[in-house]
C-alpha cells in the first residue's frame, strides 16, 4: 500500500509541474506560437498523468479496478492538438505579430 | 505522504492558473485569450481530479469529463469563429 | 502511389464498422466502470446503433496493413517521443534567455496522400518535439510547421520526414 501511495504521489507531482511549466511558458514567450507549444504539450501531459495517478490510486481502494480516468487522458490526447491546430489557423488568419528568425513558409493569404 | 502530495499538487496547479489568468487578461491578440483560456479548462479539470482524491471520492468524474468535452467545444468554436469572422471581412 | 487501390472487403449488413463498434463498446465500459453483463449487452447495443446512424458521414478508410509494426510505433517512437519532447520543451521555457530560441515556419512536403493519415501524421507532429501542425497547405501536398526552436530546417523536415512519415506510409496501404 505505501508502495502504491509513492507511485500516487509521485505522478501527481510530476503531473503538477508538467501543467506548471506549461503555464510559464504560456506566461513567458514573447509571440503567439511559440506561446501554443507550452499549453498543447506540458500542460496535455501534465494533466494525462494526474488522470492516470487518480485511475492508480482509485483501482487499490478495494472497489475493483478503476480505470475511466485513463478516457480523460486519452480524450486529452487526441483533442490537443486538434485545439492547437485551429488555434494557429485563426492566429495565421489574424496575421498575429510574431518575430520570425527564418521562414521557410510563406505566409498565406486568408483562403 | 499522499496529502501533503496532494496539497503540493494543488498549489502548483493554483499557480498554473494564476498565470493563465494573467495571459487571459493581458493577452495582446484574442487567438492568446483563447489559448488561456483553454489552459484553464485542462487546469481546472486537474483541480476536480485533485479533488477527486483529497475526498477520496469518484463523484467528481463525471464533472471533470464534461469539463473536458466543453473545454474542446469552446476552443473550436471560438477560433472556428475568429477564421470566420476574417473571411467575411 | 498506390494510394487509391483499396480492397473492398466484404461487410457485414448489420455491423457497418465492426472497429468502430468494439471501441464504443470499450469506452461504454470504462464509462460505467463495471463489465456486468447487462452493461456489456447495453454497450453492445450502442455500438451497433451508432455505427448505423453515422455510417454516411465516415469518409474512406486506408487499409492497415500491419499491424505489429502499428504496434511497435506507436510504443516505441510515439509514447517515447512524447516523454523526450515534453523534457526537451521544458527545458526550452525554462531557460532563462529567451531570445536564443530559433522559432519559425517550415513546410513539409508530403508524400501521404490519404487525408486521414495526413490527419493523424499532424497530430504526431504537434505532440511530439517542439513542434505544432499549424496549416495544411490547400493541395494538401504539404504541412506548414511552426517549431519552437530549429537552428536548422533541413534536418528538422528530414527528421519528420524520416521519423514519423516512412512508418506511417508502411503501416497504411499508402
Amino acid at each position: 500500500m505505501f508502495f502504491i501511495e509513492c507511485v500516487v504521489s509521485f505522478f501527481l507531482i510530476l503531473g503538477a509541474f508538467f501543467a506548471l511549466t506549461g503555464s510559464i511558458g504560456l506566461y513567458r514567450m514573447t509571440d503567439f506560437f511559440n506561446r501554443l507549444h507550452g499549453p498543447t504539450k506540458a500542460t496535455t501531459l501534465g494533466v494525462g498523468s494526474m488522470a492516470i495517478a487518480s485511475a492508480v490510486f482509485f483501482s487499490f481502494q478495494g472497489n475493483g479496478i478503476s480505470f475511466h480516468e485513463v478516457l480523460i487522458t486519452l480524450f486529452l490526447f487526441i483533442t490537443a492538438p486538434v485545439s492547437a491546430h485551429f488555434l494557429a489557423k485563426a492566429a495565421r488568419h489574424q496575421r498575429t505579430p510574431q518575430d520570425q528568425h527564418h521562414s521557410h513558409a510563406p505566409r498565406h493569404k486568408a483562403d | 505522504m499522499l496529502n501533503t502530495a496532494v496539497i503540493i499538487a494543488f498549489v502548483l496547479i493554483t499557480l498554473a492558473q494564476l498565470l493563465n489568468l494573467y495571459r487571459l487578461f493581458k493577452g495582446p491578440s484574442l487567438p492568446d485569450r483563447i489559448l488561456a483560456l483553454d489552459n484553464m479548462y485542462i487546469d481546472a479539470l486537474a483541480l476536480f481530479i485533485l479533488l477527486g482524491i483529497h475526498f477520496n471520492t469518484t463523484a467528481y468524474f463525471e464533472a471533470a469529463l464534461m469539463i473536458a468535452v466543453m473545454g474542446f467545444i469552446s476552443t473550436v468554436a471560438t477560433s472556428k469563429y475568429l477564421m470566420r469572422g476574417d473571411i467575411l471581412e | 502511389m498506390s494510394c487509391s487501390e483499396k480492397k473492398s472487403s466484404p461487410r457485414i449488413p448489420w455491423l457497418p464498422q465492426p472497429v468502430l463498434t468494439l471501441v464504443l463498446l470499450i469506452i461504454w465500459l470504462f464509462l460505467t466502470n463495471t463489465i456486468s453483463p447487462g452493461h456489456i449487452l447495453l454497450g453492445g447495443l450502442i455500438g451497433i446503433i451508432i455505427p448505423w446512424f453515422t455510417n454516411r458521414f465516415w469518409p474512406e478508410r486506408p487499409e492497415l496493413i500491419r499491424p505489429v509494426r502499428l504496434f511497435r510505433f506507436f510504443f516505441f517512437t510515439f509514447l517515447s517521443d512524447i516523454i523526450v519532447a515534453n523534457i526537451s520543451v521544458v527545458k526550452l521555457i525554462l531557460q532563462p534567455d529567451l531570445s536564443q530560441l530559433k522559432s519559425g515556419f517550415i513546410e513539409v512536403p508530403l508524400e501521404i496522400e490519404d487525408p486521414m493519415v495526413t490527419t493523424l501524421l499532424a497530430s504526431i507532429i504537434s505532440l511530439t518535439p517542439g513542434t505544432v501542425t499549424a496549416e495544411v497547405s490547400k493541395d494538401q501536398r504539404s504541412l506548414i510547421v511552426h517549431g519552437l526552436d530549429i537552428p536548422d530546417p533541413e534536418t528538422e523536415i528530414h527528421l519528420i520526414k524520416t521519423r514519423y512519415e516512412a512508418p506511417l506510409k508502411e503501416i497504411f496501404s499508402c
